[in-house]
């Protein structure tokens, strides 16, 4: 029996799992309208690679990754795509994002699925495959796969499955296990494959004991171990279930790979297995739809569905609703477009009824109780960095380690006062993070201007000396040459011009003495040549000092 | 004791001569605080000369309308002057960030706009239509005055999802009596 560890704080949400887990994963209905946004990772959007009225397969790539840190995105269906543009998204900022339409034909005709022997194939290989088939981190930060297992130089000694799911209603993961469990620790195998770890852990919460069940019965005989932790909100942080399972800490500012343990999903596992054994790249996911719904239910639907397509599988939401949270109660964020589409990060789908969740009392002043701090996860003082970002003292909040806040809501459950601390914890990151981007906003502006005035310098530099070089080889001709008939002819010509103008100015000024003419020799069309002659002289006349510069 | 105090003296001749230092330091420290739009609205060619010139005392510290009060503020802590705001207003916040948007059919292709920009944001040959890279452009306005058909306008940058800034939380009090 492995020693568990206790991280610090952590509260106790009733959990609401129950209502979604009695019934087995249903499979959605294929929609009419599929609505793909090329945003469902961190990192660089993927760049559409299809065009409207285009005929896609089911799983044929639409949107490519560019960027390493970037992930591909698929036709969930076969069908024609009808538009590309800008549409609604579940995201907390409800601003739109570009997303792809496909209007669906009904055939999920599938592209040629090739799987892959990861067993054979060259590591880079397995992870390329990975990136063109969209496989993220499914457990909420949807961070490219790929890029988490290409650890470098750094010996991964843990492989951690998080199964915990702590957050209060989501049973998405544990219905997942229940019934998928040989293909979850097929997609393990891949990732140990892949990095090598010495021991691999599948941490599962303890109110879950038919997934564990399920789980431990795929795992035989392949040393993987299942470890069951108990009930105790947020074992599902990837800090926090390292804590527990390992007892080693990952130090402020940095990452898990530097203490040797890589932490993964397992719903991420079960779409390894997908694409790199059977060809097909992440085009759908197992989704809660609960709260105040008729019939609550886990749903295997395609990526794109609209979400309010799910609220009418689900039963349809009560009369009573008054908005819908995408995510737990805990850590979720409210959606007030039932237009926007299922998206990769989508794990759960809950209705909102005053009933279900009362709304919280008014706010009274901070009193000082450090609650939040004996509450807090990440061993934070909530009530200072409260302070601090209520006060806009940036500096200082950053100074106090806000950005090791994981957001995870512990201490606005437990506040005697009511204050909505995570809100404040979020609007100081947001402003953090666009000083930052400011500052390099800044400075690319420097380089650019520091640049301009660096190339105009030479420009400068370099027209002179062509015209010294101009100049000089002119002289040089004249003087080899003194008696040349085409120069001749031309300095006189010149000289000719000169003249007739100077007779022609003479004439004007003697014949129209009061009316003050502007200069006769512009406007007229016989002098234009004149004004082209006269350009070599001037010329001439700012050489000559060009060349006296650096003699 | 005389030796001592030339062996002294030659050791901090030689540290003056070889740690020298290279222009005001001072100038760096205002300069990276400064919005580099380049734009010349505090009277300055740039923001370098400003830098030099606040650094000098030799202009005031709310001379910048980009960066507006929160860079005043910041340059006041820099230098241990009392903060003054921008325009006197206490409220000047800077303006929402724009960026500069050439009318395609009204250009004519003169290169006017491409001498000014400081900051080589737009692109463009002559008698061929020019456009703006709404990236690098930092809003200074210079292009605007230069047009001949005044085809340049100024719109502000739409909010997008990674651009997106969290509001300030207000929330609720409890009433109390």
């Amino acid at each position: 029996m492995r020693t568990l560890h206790k991280f610090h704080g952590g509260v106790h949400p009733p959990d609401h799992k129950t209502e979604s887990s009695r019934l087995p994963i249903a499979a959605a209905p294929l929609p009419q309208r599929l609505i793909v946004p090329l945003r469902q990772h961190i990192g660089t959007p993927a760049t559409p690679i299809v065009k409207v009225g285009d005929h896609v397969l089911k799983g044929q790539m639409i949107g490519a990754a560019d960027d390493f840190i970037s992930a591909a995105v698929h036709a969930p269906t076969s069908g024609i795509i009808s538009a590309i543009e800008i549409h609604a998204v579940p995201h907390p900022s409800s601003l739109p994002d570009l997303c792809i339409t496909i209007v669906s034909d009904g055939d999920e005709r599938w592209i040629e699925r090739q799987p892959l022997d990861y067993r054979t194939a060259d590591p880079d290989a397995v992870r390329a495959r990975l990136r063109d088939a969209g496989i993220v981190g499914l457990g909420g930060a949807v961070f490219p796969t790929h890029v988490k297992l290409s650890p470098g130089q750094q010996k991964i000694k843990t492989l951690i499955l998080n199964g915990a799911e702590c957050e209060p209603w989501i049973t998405s993961d544990d219905l997942l296990m229940r019934e998928r469990a040989a293909e979850i620790v097929a997609g393990i195998k891949i990732m140990a494959h892949l990095i090598q770890p010495e021991e691999v852990l599948i941490g599962i919460e303890d109110n879950k004991p038919e997934a564990i069940a399920a789980m431990q019965a795929a795992c035989q005989s392949t040393g993987f171990e299942v470890v069951t932790v108990p009930v105790l909100y947020p074992s599902g942080g990837e800090k926090q279930l390292i804590k527990m399972l390992t007892g080693k800490e990952v130090p402020s500012g940095q990452r898990t790979v530097n203490i040797g343990v890589l932490c993964s999903n397992t719903g991420t596992a079960y779409t390894m297995h997908r694409a790199v054994d059977h060809g097909e790249p992440v085009i759908s996911r197992i989704v809660t739809v609960t709260g105040n719904v008729t019939k609550p239910q886990n749903f295997e639907a395609l990526l794109g569905t609209p979400l309010g397509e799910l609220v009418q599988l689900a039963g349809g939401a009560r009369p009573d609703t008054s908005h819908y949270l995408i995510g737990g109660p805990m850590m979720g964020f409210g959606l007030n477009n039932l237009d926007a589409p299922l998206t990769k990060a989508t794990n759960c789908l809950i209705a909102v009824s005053p009933a279900l969740f009362p709304p919280k009392p008014a706010a009274m002043p901070c009193i000082r109780c450090t609650q939040c701090a004996q509450a807090c996860p990440c061993n934070l003082q909530p009530q200072e960095l409260f302070w601090f970002s209520q006060s806009k003292n940036f500096d200082k909040a950053r100074a106090y380690n806000l950005f090791d806040c994981i957001e995870c809501g512990c201490c606005d459950y437990v506040c005697p006062s009511h204050i909505p601390l995570v809100s404040f914890f979020r609007f100081a990151k947001s402003e953090i993070a666009t000083q930052d981007r400011e500052i390099m906003a800044a400075e690319q502006a420097k380089q650019r201007f520091e640049f301009k005035q660096m190339r105009e310098k030479r420009e400068r530099a370099e027209k002179a000396a062509r015209m010294a070089e101009k100049t000089a080889a002119a002289r040089a001709a004249a003087a080899a040459n003194p008696d040349d008939p085409v120069a001749a002819a031309k300095k006189a010509a010149i000289q000719a011009a000169v003249e007739r103008a100077k007779a022609k100015k003479a004439e004007a000024v003697a014949a129209l003495s009061p009316s003050p003419q502007p200069s006769p020799t512009r406007g007229e069309g016989a002098n234009e040549k004149g004004a082209c002659f006269d350009l070599p002289p001037s010329e001439q006349s700012t050489a000559p000092e060009n060349n006296t510069e650096p003699s | 004791m005389i030796l001592l105090a030339v062996i002294l003296g030659a050791v901090l001749g030689y540290a003056s001569i070889k740690f020298r230092v290279e222009g005001n330091p001072l100038v760096e420290k205002v300069e990276a605080i400064l919005p580099q739009t380049q734009c010349g609205q505090c009277g300055f060619a740039g923001c370098r000369p400003y830098a030099e010139a606040v650094a000098a005392g030799e202009a005031e510290i709310n001379q910048c309308v980009p960066g507006g009060n929160n860079v005043a503020k910041h340059l006041a802590e820099l230098l241990g002057v009392e903060f003054k705001p921008v325009g006197g207003e206490e409220d000047f916040d800077h303006k929402p960030k724009m960026v500069a948007f050439i009318d395609e059919n009204t250009c004519i292709g003169c290169t006017a706009c491409i001498k000014v920009c400081p900051v080589d944001a737009i692109v463009g040959a002559t008698k061929l239509m020019h456009t703006i890279l709404a990236d690098p452009c930092t809003g200074c306005e210079l292009c605007i005055p230069a047009c001949p058909v005044d085809c340049i306008t100024m719109i502000p940058v739409k909010e997008n999802v990674t651009t997106w800034k969290r509001q300030f939380p207000i929330f609720e009090l409890k009433k109390v009596a």
